[in-house]
């Protein structure tokens, strides 16, 4: 491939820019894209480590990981001591386990890439695996004992320093697996006690670790590490005793044995079966050596024979290499191959017995040596004819691969300049030092020979990659990784398969296709699921919160039946004047199909109320708000206080009465707040009884309102007032039906018979009256003609009057105020079958507080959520209807989206919407 | 290739969620939760760039976001996809969404969440980047509601019909029809107003 190097150049010196760049994003961009130059240019990215050092203390984790994943191409031999040391500086520092554990990784893939081709010093390396050891709550454990395996096992001349580390650490283990969260970091036990076994020539105080391996403590170590344990303690044994018989010491030799026999038992009653089944067999085994021992026979060399023999790594490619036998034919059909439809009518449950079947059925058919030699030309023939067979062209490794056997490539002896022996645990910062110190000497002693050997230095190494510095190579590492001695088997073959060569332009051509898709590969199908969703967390949640919300209220209003009290006050209203005149009067008892509002309760009440104003819609605690308004209409509101409680201590008597009475709008008015959470702000007063007629004896007011209990039907309550110096009695409502809404009338009451409204009113008083209605359809707003008729009595005489109104049921007086949560309103929308509106207001100077109490109190809505200047409402109309609203507060605009499952309903609904908004 | 794009508030409720890989409902919840968790940690001012969970797929997967007012938008990506390119991604996204609703809050999220998804399929298609011209979204966006509407219009049809009916003048309407010799006597009928 051609290099660009002027060009890759040009484009990392950008990048540097980039990451010096305060802005995070480009910083982050830049080191991705270095990764990616990293990859094919390692050379030109390593000149700007000191930048990604830097990158490493920056606060953002996203770019101490980017930073990290550059360091990992960045080592070279001189500065990975360095780097290290720096990454362990982290380590201490890091916060969080997650990035600890990545850090952890980093360093074990920094110093292992590539055989640890990095590593100088094997010594200072076990020392910083050691030091990892100590790290709080890793899970990587695992790896750091591979790491451990692995350098003991290939790095000859590391052995003996690496059994004294591994001893002191099985000394320590009480340290590394004190505590149960620390169980990662246990697995370490496992590498070290192999290595301690395997080892055991190497170890100085061998009784020593012996008796460390034993101590009743491991016992709480997990199975496996437990196991691994047993098996070495035997090592371990073997190699004492062989000691102690060189040495005549029969004595020495029998407590030894006589210690394994004491201890072993405990790991004989192991829960886990693996240590139990190694404990008892060597129990066992250990109890013969005793009895040999007390005839004095010796048996070292017996017991050591066990362990004989070194065990070395199985290369990972060492099954391909196995050669083929002389004569077999792997691509040769065994039997004649099966049609399709035969193993397709194969049931899977007994393929395996199947088969078995089969094969003794059919022999092999007898393949001569011409057929077999004919039918690979032919293979061969094709191959070469195939544009799609992408041919192996011989690779350098496969001639280095050609050469069988080891012996060729010469081990280093170890550098002795380097102490062998560091005791206790050493710390990895005393081998950078001396790695400097080393290094020096080695370039002087260089500089003398130069001249003399240029080659010999070389001649051992490794292969390597041409990238390396020059000044790379200079650095003579003290130890060796000893990749060969992993085990292939006899007349291994070379393969074209293995060590690609990475520079390979066209690697990435080599795709198998017959090789059935991974999960990742595979595109995604669009597949069908449940509308149902399951439930969300935040579903259980959501009403918790709601439930709290309300209960500071609950609690500021004591209890329900005071809230329709304050209720019934409001509706009251606009009838003003004196409400003790109206209070005196005692209405007839009312008929069956209309509920009267109960009066009596009040009656009892004897602070006298000048002058009662409906506060509109209020929500937790607006009283104490109100008070600052200049609002003379705000000022009975303390009288009214007081006079509730007295109620309350009336309440008893009342209560079956009041609740025949629907849920008022104000009661509405309160819910959305509940809802919504929303900030109180004070409102001004409003009232929902509108006029329906009026002339010189007699004023009405009404309201209309519907309750989800009653399907179909809604609840006029109209306000009669007397307004002149007569009696008014004999008072009858007429309404003229239509086809759509109907008055519910006293049973056996013809359609033209009027409904006699239950009381009689003295001048200046006014009272309410309620009618139910049955409606049919409640998508349109209509109107009925009607008439009430009285007797206006007075000195003179009584004058039969009448009075023409007409009845206007808006759709919103279908409407009934209904909570819904979050959820449930997501969910509604999601299901996709209601039709869309919107109106849009302009010129409104109202908050949106106020605005929103408007509609709730208008409109019969309940907030489902606010967020700033924006809210979605739901209400629900008697006939089930469900209706949606999203209100946005612009500047000086109000625009309302409306959703709802009958599209003529929302029109209307929008379009009253629009009026009361017009107003604001 | 996107994994699944991630909408949610600051609580952590989620506001819109698509996954372009199969997921059991379970995993998706916990996937969210465990976005939310990664997400809502970070600073300010730290990068956009962060590294997956492991439910979405570990450390191959990148999580790409933006923090706008109340709301994260979390692209799940994987590492074939540009991460400036997807963050740009998010920015018409979150641009488009504010031409087609003006004014755009989460709440939008929730009441027009079809025409959210319209706007998210016209940009992303199984889990890939279709569409970045924001005027050509807001575009084919504005020909759907059109269709939209005059759909609307026709499925409206029958309850405006039943309105003028109402509306009409009955008086005006013969008290008998005869047709050759069948006479046909109209009811009466009373007034709907």
């Amino acid at each position: 491939m051609p290099n660009h190097s002027a060009s890759i150049q040009l484009c990392v010196q950008k990048l540097r820019i980039l990451i010096e760049d305060s802005d995070q994003n480009l910083k982050y961009l830049g080191l991705l894209a270095m990764s990616k130059i990293l990859k094919t240019h390692p050379k030109s990215v390593q000149s700007h480590k000191d930048l990604i050092l830097q990158c490493l203390d920056d606060k953002d984790e996203s770019i101490r990981l980017r930073a990290l994943d550059l360091l990992y191409g960045m080592v070279s031999k001189k500065n990975l001591m360095e780097i290290v040391k720096k990454l362990m500086t982290h380590v201490d520092k890091a916060e969080g386990t997650t990035y600890r554990d990545e850090l952890l990784t980093k360093i074990i893939d920094i110093c292992s890439q590539s055989n640890y081709q990095y590593i100088t010093n094997f010594e200072w390396y076990i020392s910083i695996l050691v030091e990892l050891t100590r790290l709080e709550g890793t899970r990587h454990g695992h790896l750091i004992a591979a790491q451990m395996l692995d350098v003991a096992i290939r790095v000859k001349a590391i052995r003996s320093f690496a059994v004294s580390q591994m001893s002191a650490l099985l000394d320590s283990a009480h340290l590394v697996a004190s505590s149960t969260q620390r169980n990662g970091i246990c697995e370490v036990l496992y590498a070290a006690a192999w290595i301690c076994g395997e080892f055991s020539e190497h170890l100085q105080e061998p009784h020593h670790t012996l008796e460390a391996m034993l101590r009743p403590k491991v016992t709480t170590l997990p199975g496996h590490i437990q196991a691994v344990y047993v098996q070495n303690v035997v090592k371990l044994y073997a190699s004492i005793l062989q000691q102690k018989e060189q040495a005549t010491d029969a004595e020495a030799a029998q407590a030894v044995t006589q210690l394994m026999v004491d201890r072993l038992p405990q790991f004989v009653q192991s829960a886990d079966l693996e240590v139990q089944e190694r404990a008892s067999c060597i129990l066992q085994l250990v109890k013969h050596v005793q009895k040999l021992q007390a005839k004095d026979v010796p048996v070292a060399e017996e017991v050591s024979a066990l362990f004989a023999g070194e065990l070395n790594p199985v290369a990972p490619k060492a099954q391909k290499k196995v050669p083929v036998p002389e004569g077999l034919d792997l691509d040769a059909w065994i039997n004649e191959p099966l049609s399709d439809s035969e193993s397709e009518d194969e049931k899977p449950r007994a393929i395996f017995h199947d088969e078995e079947q089969r094969q003794a059925r059919h022999r092999p058919p007898e393949v001569d040596e011409e057929e077999l030699a004919r039918r690979r030309e032919a293979r061969k023939q094709e191959q070469a004819n195939n544009p799609f067979y992408i041919k192996s062209s011989p690779s350098p490794q496969k001639r280095y691969q050609d050469v069988p056997g080891v012996e060729h490539i010469p081990v280093v002896q170890i550098d002795l300049s380097v102490p062998l022996k560091v005791p206790g645990l050493p710390m990895s910062d005393q081998y950078v030092k001396l790695e400097e110190e080393r290094r020096h000497r080695q370039k002087l002693e260089k500089d003398k020979r130069r001249k003399k050997r240029k080659d010999k230095e070389r001649k051992g190494r490794r292969h390597r990659s041409s990238l390396a510095t020059e000044s790379d190579e200079d650095i003579a590492p003290a130890q060796r990784v000893d990749i060969v001695t992993e085990e292939m088997p006899e007349n291994a073959l070379p393969s074209d398969e293995d060590d690609k060569d990475p520079n390979d332009p066209y690697r990435a051509l080599d795709i198998d296709l017959d090789k059935p898709l991974a999960d990742s590969e595979k595109l995604p199908v669009q597949k069908h699921r449940n509308a149902e969703t399951s439930k969300s967390p935040e579903k259980e949640d959501v009403p918790a919160v709601e439930k709290k919300s309300k209960k500071p209220k609950r609690k500021e209003k004591k209890h329900k039946d005071k809230e329709r009290e304050k209720e019934k006050k409001k509706d009251k209203e606009k009838k003003g004047e004196d409400l003790d005149f109206w209070l005196s009067t005692t209405p007839p008892p009312a008929t069956a199909p209309i509920p009267v509002p109960s009066t009596d309760e009040l009656g009892l009440d004897a602070v006298p109320a000048p002058r009662e104003e409906c506060e509109g819609p209020r929500g937790a605690g607006p009283e104490e708000e109100d008070a600052e308004e200049p609002d003379q209409e705000r000022k009975p509101s303390k009288h009214k206080k007081k006079k509730h409680k007295r109620e309350k201590e009336e309440r008893p008597k009342d209560r079956k009465k009041s609740r025949q009475r629907p849920p008022g709008p104000e009661e509405a008015a309160g819910e959305p707040v509940q809802n919504g959470a929303l900030e109180e702000e004070p409102l001004p007063p409003v009232s929902s009884y509108v006029l329906l007629a009026e002339n010189s004896h007699v004023r009405m007011t009404y309201d209309v309102q519907g309750s989800l209990q009653r399907d179909s039907q809604v609840t006029v309550s109209i306000i009669l007032e007397n307004l002149s110096g007569s009696f008014l009695k004999s008072m009858e409502l007429n309404v003229l039906d239509s086809l759509n809404t109907k008055m519910a009338r006293p049973e056996g009451a013809s359609v033209h018979d009027g409904v006699p409204v239950p009381f009689q009113l003295p001048p200046g008083v006014s009272n309410e009256a309620q009618f139910m209605f049955t409606v049919q359809s409640i998508v349109m707003a209509q109107k009925l003609k009607g008439t009430l008729s009285f007797i206006a009595k007075d000195d003179e005489g009584a004058t039969h009057e009448k009075l023409d109104f007409r009845l206007h049921f808006s759709c919103t007086s279908y409407l009934v105020t209904t909570p819904c949560y979050s959820d449930a309103f997501a969910k509604l929308l999601e299901s996709g079958d209601l039709s869309i509106s919107s109106i849009k207001v302009d010129g409104i100077s109202m908050s949106f507080q106020n605005l929103l109490a408007k509609i709730c109190f208008h409109h019969h809505f309940s907030v489902v959520e606010r967020v700033d200047s924006c809210a979605s409402m739901y209400s629900r109309s008697i006939q089930g209807h469900h209706v949606c609203l999203l209100v946005k507060k612009g500047e000086s605009s109000v625009s309302v989206d409306g959703k709802c499952s009958d599209s003529t309903l929302l029109g209307n609904v929008l379009e009253e919407m629009k009026a009361t908004l017009a107003q604001c | 290739m996107i994994k699944a794009i991630l909408i949610f508030n600051n609580h952590g409720k989620p506001r819109l969620s698509k996954f372009y890989q199969p997921y059991s409902e379970d995993t998706q919840q916990q996937i969210i939760r465990e976005t939310f968790h990664l997400v809502s940690k970070r600073d300010e001012n730290v990068c956009n760039f962060l590294e997956g969970g492991l439910l979405i797929g570990g450390s191959d997967n990148r999580l790409i976001y933006r923090h706008y007012a109340t709301l994260y938008f979390v692209f799940c990506v994987d590492s074939s996809e540009s991460e400036l390119g997807i963050l740009d991604l998010i920015q018409v996204f979150v641009e488009t969404l504010d031409k087609c609703f003006e004014n755009v809050c989460e709440l939008d999220l929730i009441f027009h969440v079809d025409k959210v998804h319209n706007i998210l399929a016209e940009m992303v298609m199984g889990g890939m980047v279709l569409e970045t011209n924001m005027n050509e979204i807001v575009t084919q966006i504005d020909a759907q509601n059109k269709l939209e509407k005059s759909e609307a219009g026709l499925a409206g049809a029958p309850a405006r019909a039943v309105s003028a009916v109402k509306n009409m003048n009955l008086p005006e309407i013969p008290r008998n029809i005869n047709i050759g010799d069948i006479s046909i006597k109209v009811p009466n009928l009373p007034s709907f107003k």
